[in-house]
């Protein structure tokens, strides 16, 4: 099944959904050294976004996130792509400086109500999303 | 999207430096992802990307002072991660401390003026009503907006600095009228009148507005005889910002964009906020139960100087059992001296933290787990960024904590 996105920042990428069921804010609830999740009760308090698609439907808090996403990109511990519920620029701008800075940046879509869950396995492609079985293994890019 | 000549002449590296080059880059293509359709120009910026977040922002900024860039309008720079006029008090390894450094200094290179408050609109940047701006920093992007009617959205790292070299923002949401209307009301007319006034009550007020608006405007009623003071919006700005995406928030009575009474009929949500609401949200601010606090921690936005001299009102010339930490600006250290209440400050226990703030790098005492607060900011984010535990208290109940060494709590404060 493919579900076509606005792709913010284009790309490919495969990987497993992880979901935030709370808003957050990069700085203060990413640790930039693990890509864990360290805001205290958060519902994905823990996980690590290395690699994975991550799906945010609402962003908050302070403005420092772009520097988080850049260091994450820049230690090679981003997230594979990632889905964003609305257009903001924060997130994707780090991706955007480590473009410039020839670092692997990911791709960024934004899809109002993304249905996605946890564990779901994605591939993309630019603006198209294409929803993998469970069991299938994604195909080379 | 429709770029002027000059602009495109910046992208084609016709008629600036590289470095211009590069910041042109990461504005058009923030307003290409925002979906803007053209860029305007900014009068001043308030710089959030010196704050050390690892090697790689420091790598970048050094890549465009190299390459030439130097800011085109009057750009404040927010705390970094060291207090360069006391480097001892944060403990970071030596590479990290040379690497902050390097990034405040590549700030400096490029032409910012070294202020490094979060409170940049206290340390004499005071942009007009209706200027159009480009901040950083998510309490002085609420402030400029809700306080002063400048109009900013909130500019993270990066492209705070490239809007202060290209002169130019993306022409989208706040910067345009339509996007500062009021969409919700949130009615606190039934709340105690003293209480209304009351500054503890503040900070509380701003992280449940925060949690309330979402995406939406707020538009609140019920302080137009409370006549806020401007540390209280300060506090409750930081408190919105922190909780929630709240940059502009309207005040009737107060704030100058907000619209009037009879206007409001327009607005069809609405919130009646009840004190149970007001004691919920005050009580999510403290996440350490029990008597023991290890530290004060206060200043953030960075304390007036006003907020300084209410400090040591309270100390009535007694000396605290525990670290008060006073985050602030060299503009408020500089008053200070004048009449010697720094060392008048720190003969009573409080220990002066500048250029940088307690919550984004450490000072905090090792060991100790619980820190009070009277900001809803440092409540929010003290676990995630120290490991300590937040206890929130008005100016007064920290005070009084730290001269007891315990909590110690006013119960007439929360009527």
């Amino acid at each position: 099944m493919e579900i076509t996105a606005d792709a913010l920042i284009g790309g490919t990428a495969s990987g497993t959904v992880l979901r935030l069921d709370a808003p957050i804010s990069f700085w203060g609830g990413v640790d930039p050294e693990t890509s864990a999740i360290c805001l205290a009760g958060h519902p994905q308090e823990g996980a690590r976004l290395a690699g994975t698609i991550l799906v945010i439907e609402n962003l908050i808090g302070s403005s420092s996130s772009s520097a988080v996403m850049l260091e994450l990109l820049y230690r090679g511990i981003g997230p594979a792509a990632l889905i964003l519920g609305g257009r903001d620029a924060i997130l994707p701008i780090g991706a955007l400086v480590a473009a410039q800075m020839d670092w692997k940046a990911c791709p960024v879509l934004v899809l109002e109500n993304p249905p996605f869950q946890t564990g779901e396995k994605l591939q993309i492609n630019d603006a198209n999303i294409t929803r993998l079985e469970p069991d299938a293994t994604p195909p080379q890019s | 999207m429709q770029l002027t000549p000059s602009e495109r002449a910046v992208l084609a590296g016709e008629t600036a430096s590289k470095g211009t080059r590069m910041a042109m880059e990461i504005v058009t293509g923030a307003a290409r992802i925002l979906g803007a359709k053209a860029l305007v120009p900014v009068t001043s910026s308030h710089i959030d990307g010196c704050l050390y977040h690892g090697d790689s922002g420091v790598l970048y900024c050094e890549q465009l002072a190299e390459a030439g860039a130097r800011v085109s309008i009057p750009s404040t720079t927010n705390v970094g991660a060291l207090n360069l006029l006391k480097p001892d008090q944060v403990r970071v390894p030596a590479d990290r401390r040379h690497m902050a450094f390097r990034l405040m200094e590549a700030h400096s290179r490029m032409g910012c003026r070294p202020s490094w408050t979060c409170a940049p609109y206290q340390a004499g940047a005071r942009p007009a009503m209706g200027d159009q701006i480009a901040w950083g920093e998510s309490n002085a992007v609420a402030f400029a907006n809700t306080v002063l009617g400048a109009r900013t959205n909130r500019y993270g790292d990066f492209l705070d600095i490239a809007c202060a070299i290209t002169g130019r923002a993306p022409l989208y949401g706040l910067h345009k009228t339509e996007a500062r209307q009021g969409q919700l009301i949130i009615d606190v007319s039934s709340l105690d009148t003293n209480l209304r006034c009351e500054d503890a009550f503040y900070p509380v007020l701003g992280a449940l507005i925060g949690r309330l608006s979402g995406e939406s405007v707020p538009v609140i009623v019920g302080l137009e005889n409370s006549n806020p003071r401007e540390d209280q919006l300060k506090a409750l700005c930081a408190g919105a910002a922190s909780t929630g995406a709240a940059a502009l928030i309207h005040i009737i009575g107060v704030t100058p964009e907000a619209p009037n009474l009879n206007a409001l009929e327009s607005i069809k949500e609405k919130i009646i906020v009840t004190s149970g609401m007001i004691t919920k949200t005050r009580d999510s601010l403290s996440l350490a139960k029990g008597e023991v606090i290890d530290s004060i921690a206060l200043g953030s936005p960075h304390f007036s100087v006003d907020e300084c001299r209410a400090v040591r009102r309270l100390l009535k010339g007694r000396r605290s059992k525990i670290p008060i930490f006073i985050c602030t600006g060299r503009h408020v250290m500089d008053v200070l001296a004048q009449d010697n209440s720094d060392a008048s400050l720190a003969s009573h226990g409080i220990e002066f933290v500048v250029d940088t703030c307690v919550v984004v790098t450490p000072i905090l005492p090792e060991g100790g787990s619980v820190m009070m607060t009277n900001s809803a900011k440092f409540a929010h984010y003290s676990k995630g960024n120290t490991g300590h535990d937040p206890v929130f208290g008005s100016l007064g109940e920290c005070i009084e904590s730290a001269l007891a060494g315990r909590l110690v709590r006013d119960a007439a404060l929360w009527r």
